[in-house]
């Protein structure tokens, strides 16, 4: 019984924990799913869904139902278990990296050490997702899009990596509560410009989100390694798509645009939240602008990119950085 | 079909074949492309035509000449005035009947806008094969003005038959006029943001620079023609080539490049528009007043024994009529050249060593409508 009391505490937090990450995923996917549909609308020239609610803001609950009361279709050839297992291992790590965000000074799940390899550690499972959805399909569009999905974001998460790494020397901290503390006079995007602009680039490859779609990219592939998953396990795809693109975003946002820091409110160790989320959202905003602007890359330039240009400039940025940290 | 899967399977190559199509997004109808495929290179191409196939030329044979104008829209539904206009010209030549002055221009402007209509769809479905959703919506929102002021006019948005032998239908009003005045001064107020929008985009320059390049020589032995061979420094264009109708009044460029890249071909088409919308300026300037219809046109048309030919330049390239008659009013033969068809040919040829992409940039290059290939 003993044990019990000592535990309750920590139970009483996985379960909060656990509420609130589902609470995050599933409402950023609500927010996300409307606003981009929204926006793209707007983008072109048409309203976006009109239908359901005023401005069809209940759309987004009604596809909900509607994708969970689909049939789960697993094709003939498939590998069913491991067609079944690939949505799960897309949507599943989201919650972690949540965990370790500092959404203000007193929201955060839990301030951990080495709070940024958690992330990209999780983050990068999705690769492992994709892969095993586009091989158990038995489908060789899906076959394309996951050799083309792993390319990428392996390729796309060193200079990403570097770019991050560059403000942990300036800091020396993995905490992520820390490095967004250390950001009180000026943000770090102001001193290292080049590290935000390779890591953004580095974001929306990651998310595999336009102009870098390339694993799902339609005219091509027609949808890439999701092509065979209907109903349910599609959705998991695509809320976890949302739900690490929340996680990148926050991840800037805490790297770059000072985590909280913004007009001092009221109760500013909660309210701090309201900044954080801002800017979480200006970022999302500008994904779906670019999304919705530009016409996707071919994959071999997308490599090219990353191999010739982003990765020696942010060695370069990282070598520079390091030099000022040990000279200053 | 089974069959060309396993004649193109070879396991010694590591080779293996990806079926695209015919419910592919970016083959625009029933096409279906077999390639061969090593890692994301298309070593081999091959085309399977004949899911749209209707019997067009056959149904041509059993029937009375007039009666087949409506099934020349059915070919090339996107350029079906231009088709409209071929036949009319066929049947006009044929039985020597002369058409009114007003006639002409009314068929040059509808023409023109037909043309431009193709044009605007093209842009958009060929940027949406490049993966930028945006601008087919703002091409659609253009090419709807030129839908509505057609639907007024002819009576139907996209397969037209509007023209008959030695006239039109119905005559234009000053609506009509007014309303592609409009349009056309709406149109070049939008091209300075599709310039800015999607031709100077730098992820689009490294699409379609050096993607698909064609020399003049290429293009004659396979017989394209249209935006691909202009693309190449060919000024070859039926209006120009062989002026028919009264294109010879009008004061026009021929829109060419020089490298006969995907590139080379899109800035052609995207340069025709405005050309396209000078001529219709010009037409409706000189536009005179006049019958709709040559009054003496038989009922049961006759054409005299012996061969007759009509070319136009519809919006994929040259587009020929050949008449065999044998001096009864049904045709013993009517051949007709689509220009798709033999622009289709080449692809297994161009796209040969490209990559998966590549090859969707270079299909959508050839602005494919497959009921023209299938026809």
């Amino acid at each position: 019984m003993e044990i019990f009391y000592s535990l309750l505490p920590e139970l009483i937090r996985i379960v909060i924990a656990a509420i609130c990450g589902a609470v995050i995923v599933f409402g950023n996917a609500l927010v996300m799913g409307y606003a981009e549909r929204k926006l793209a609308g707007h983008i072109m020239f048409r309203p976006g869904p009109m239908e359901v609610g005023p401005h069809g803001i209940y759309q987004l609950v009604i596809d909900g139902l509607k994708l969970m009361g689909k049939q789960l279709v697993i094709p003939k050839n498939a590998d069913t278990p491991l067609f079944m297992l690939a949505p799960l291992i897309a949507f599943a790590p989201v919650f972690v990296p949540l965990l370790v965000i500092p959404f203000s000074d007193k929201i955060q799940g839990f301030d951990l050490d080495v709070g940024l390899l958690l992330i990209l550690a999780f983050a990068s499972i999705n690769v492992l997702a994709i892969l095993i959805g586009g091989w158990s399909s038995n489908n060789k569009y899906s076959l394309f899009g996951a050799i083309r999905s792993v390319a990428q974001n392996v390729a796309y998460e060193i200079p990403m990596l570097i770019s991050l790494l560059a403000i942990i020397f300036m800091t020396n901290t993995f905490s992520l509560k820390e490095i967004a503390a250390a950001q009180s006079p000026v943000w770090f995007v102001v001193i290292q410009p080049l590290a935000f602009l390779i890591y953004i680039v580095a974001m929306v490859a990651e998310t595999n989100r336009a102009p870098f779609d390339l694993p799902e990219a339609e005219s091509e592939l027609t949808a890439g390694f999701h092509t065979e998953y209907s109903g349910m396990s599609f959705s998991l795809f695509v809320l976890g798509e949302y739900a690490n693109m929340f996680i990148v975003c926050s991840v800037a946002t805490v790297f770059f645009l000072g985590g909280d820091s913004g007009i001092p409110l009221p109760y500013f160790e909660y309210t701090g939240i309201i900044w954080f989320l801002l800017k979480v959202y200006l970022l999302m905003f500008f994904l779906i602008w670019i999304r919705w602007t530009y016409p996707r890359t071919r994959f071999d330039q997308l490599m090219n990119f990353c191999w010739k240009y982003l990765i020696p400039f942010s060695l370069v940025n990282l070598l520079i950085t390091v030099v000022m940290v040990k000279l200053l | 079909m089974a069959m060309d899967v396993e004649i193109l399977e070879d396991p010694k190559h590591h080779r293996y074949v990806l079926n695209m199509g015919p419910q592919h997004p970016s083959t625009h109808g029933v096409l279906r492309v077999l390639l061969e495929l090593e890692g994301e290179y298309a070593m081999e191409l091959l085309p399977v035509l004949g899911y749209g196939h209707r019997c067009h030329e056959k149904i041509a044979e059993h029937k009375p000449v007039k009666s087949f104008m409506p099934n020349t829209a059915r070919m090339d539904y996107l350029g079906a005035l231009i088709y409209n206009h071929g036949y009319a010209q066929l049947l006009e030549r044929a039985a020597g009947i002369e058409v009114p002055e007003r006639v002409e221009y009314i068929r040059v402007i509808t023409s023109e806008l037909n043309r431009i209509q193709s044009h605007l769809l093209w842009y958009g479905a060929y940027l949406l094969d490049l993966g930028a959703f945006t601008p087919i919506m703002y091409a659609f929102d253009d090419r709807e003005h030129i839908l509505d002021i057609l639907e007024d006019v002819t009576g139907s948005r996209l397969t037209y038959c509007y023209f008959r032998v030695g006239g039109v239908s119905k005559d234009i009003d000053d609506k009509f006029v007014t309303s592609t005045r409009a349009f056309v001064k709406r149109l070049r107020s939008r091209f300075p943001m599709y310039e800015d929008l999607v031709n100077g985009n730098v992820i689009l320059q490294n699409r379609l620079n050096d993607v698909g390049e064609l020399t003049p020589h290429t293009c004659a032995r396979y017989g394209i023609t249209g935006p691909l061979l202009r693309g190449t420094g060919v000024a070859y264009d039926m209006r120009r080539a062989e002026p028919y109708s009264i294109y010879s009044q009008f004061d026009f460029e021929i829109p060419t490049g020089t490298k006969g890249d995907c590139m080379a071909s899109f800035m052609v088409r995207f340069h025709e528009l405005e050309q396209s919308l000078r001529i219709i300026e010009q037409a409706l300037d000189g536009l005179p007043e006049g019958p709709i219809m040559t009054p003496k046109v038989p009922k049961k048309l006759k054409i005299p024994a012996g061969d007759y030919n009509s070319s136009v330049e519809a919006p994929r390239g040259e587009l020929s009529y050949y008449l065999v008659s044998d001096g009864s009013d049904v045709p013993y033969r009517l051949k007709v050249r689509t220009p798709s068809y033999s622009n289709l040919s080449v692809v297994p040829e161009m796209c040969q060593g490209m990559l998966l992409s590549d090859v969707v940039s270079a299909m959508g290059a050839l602005d494919l409508v497959i009921p023209e290939i299938d026809r």
